[in-house]
């Protein structure tokens, strides 16, 4: 009856909110699929981080920290979402310290050149603002109304990312040469965020029951590839894959086998940089603990 | 221990009313604030800032919705379209 209910507001395209009652799986579904996506914006500080003080120049440098400081923001929308759920904060990180929560593998890449940090915005921001335009339309109003704000703020990266493309890709040779290998080595990883093929995800058919995903891994990966061709050939640069080709039929491009054994291989925790994510977090995480101490100390202090 | 929980309300504008945005964690009401400005307000989005404990905010419950808001419907005679106006009349 509940469930019943429940559902006919979903079909009815409406909001479902924190104190509304809800399925067991929906809930559970929300907190992995929030959660993740939370730790991600926090993860993904870190390979952009790592350029802060080696952007060329004091522009670059003012853009970066801002887009870095975007992420964090956003990690902190989404975990306040999350906490609707009835999850404390302190339980989602420890979830993420114990590798029970999964944050998106993309971060597992390392960033060698300053063309990365064009790569990651134009793909991996590219990539995530795809999902996250169709998850502005998610049944749970606090995730809806996160993706709402983030969407609003995501494509400024997206575009700063274009811009160091396409200046490099139109400057000396070897600056050329360096976004290349930039879009080389972030095109498949970045196509590979939209998850396994919807054939694979079990999950799938309960999440667009309940209207949490609006549209499929398939369908996000199809769109953003449509998306992105044209703005590499327009700045001269090549997709790395030799299969990729427009289909007249489909209005599509149809594109090259994906390599699936490297993405569980990154997921299960054998990328490049797993290991070097997760400790910084852990140590970025214990170093805090004083911080967080003497702030209540002080809270306390001013109280009695 | 976390941190306490603060509810985060802006007014947009001048002249406006504060609007519910999300919440922050903080241990006092300076950092909340602070949190607040710094987490809501990196582009311009307010003029002012409330910050509540959410443990002080009192909501109705999904389950009293029918009975808490459904007299309202019943009381017509609330709205001005409810009332026959004599040909001719304006600025009414």
């Amino acid at each position: 009856m509940q469930e019943q209910l429940f559902q006919k507001k979903i079909d009815a395209e409406q909001k479902i909110e924190p104190k509304d009652w809800m399925p067991d799986g929906y809930r559970s579904h929300l907190i992995r699929q929030i959660s993740q996506h939370a730790h991600s914006e926090i993860i993904g500080m870190q390979p952009e981080g790592n350029w802060i003080t080696r952007a060329p120049s004091l522009r670059a440098k003012m853009i970066l920290l801002a887009k870095v400081q975007d992420e964090a923001g956003h990690g902190l929308y989404l975990y306040s979402a999350c906490e609707t759920l009835g999850i404390s904060r302190d339980e989602l990180n420890s979830q993420l310290h114990q590798g029970k929560a999964k944050y998106s593998s993309i971060f597992n890449y390392p960033t060698l050149s300053w063309a990365d940090m064009g790569a990651i915005g134009w793909l991996v921001d590219g990539a995530a603002i795809v999902n996250q335009v169709s998850l502005q339309k998610t049944s749970y109003g606090p995730y809806s109304r996160g993706m709402v704000k983030i969407c609003k703020e995501e494509s400024f990266h997206q575009r700063q990312g274009y811009e160091i493309m396409s200046e490099m890709a139109n400057g000396t040779k070897e600056q050329k040469e360096m976004a290349q290998d930039a879009l080389n080595r972030f095109w498949w990883p970045s196509i590979m965020m939209f998850g396994p093929h919807d054939s694979d995800s079990p999950r799938t058919g309960n999440a667009m029951k309940w209207k949490i995903k609006r549209k499929t891994n398939d369908e996000l990966r199809q769109d953003f590839i449509d998306k992105t061709v044209a703005q590499a050939e327009l700045i001269g640069l090549k997709i790395p894959d030799p299969d990729l080709k427009w289909n007249e039929e489909r209005s599509s491009y149809d594109f090259g086998e994906i390599n699936w054994d490297e993405f569980w291989g990154v997921v299960n925790g054998n990328g490049p940089c797993n290991e070097q994510r997760l400790n910084h977090h852990i140590k970025a995480h214990e170093d805090g603990e004083w911080v967080r101490k003497a702030a209540k100390a002080y809270a306390e202090k001013q109280n009695s | 221990m976390e941190a306490t929980i603060w509810e985060v309300f802006i007014q947009s504008k001048n002249g406006l009313a504060h609007k519910h945005v999300g919440n922050v964690h903080a241990e006092d009401k300076e950092m909340a604030l602070q949190n607040a400005r710094d987490l809501y307000t990196r582009r311009n989005e307010g003029s002012c800032i409330w910050v509540v404990k959410s443990e002080h905010i009192v909501s109705s419950v999904p389950e009293d919705e029918e009975s808490f808001f459904d007299p309202s419907n019943d009381k017509v005679y609330r709205h001005p379209t409810f009332y026959k106006m004599p040909d001719g009349s304006k600025h009414i």
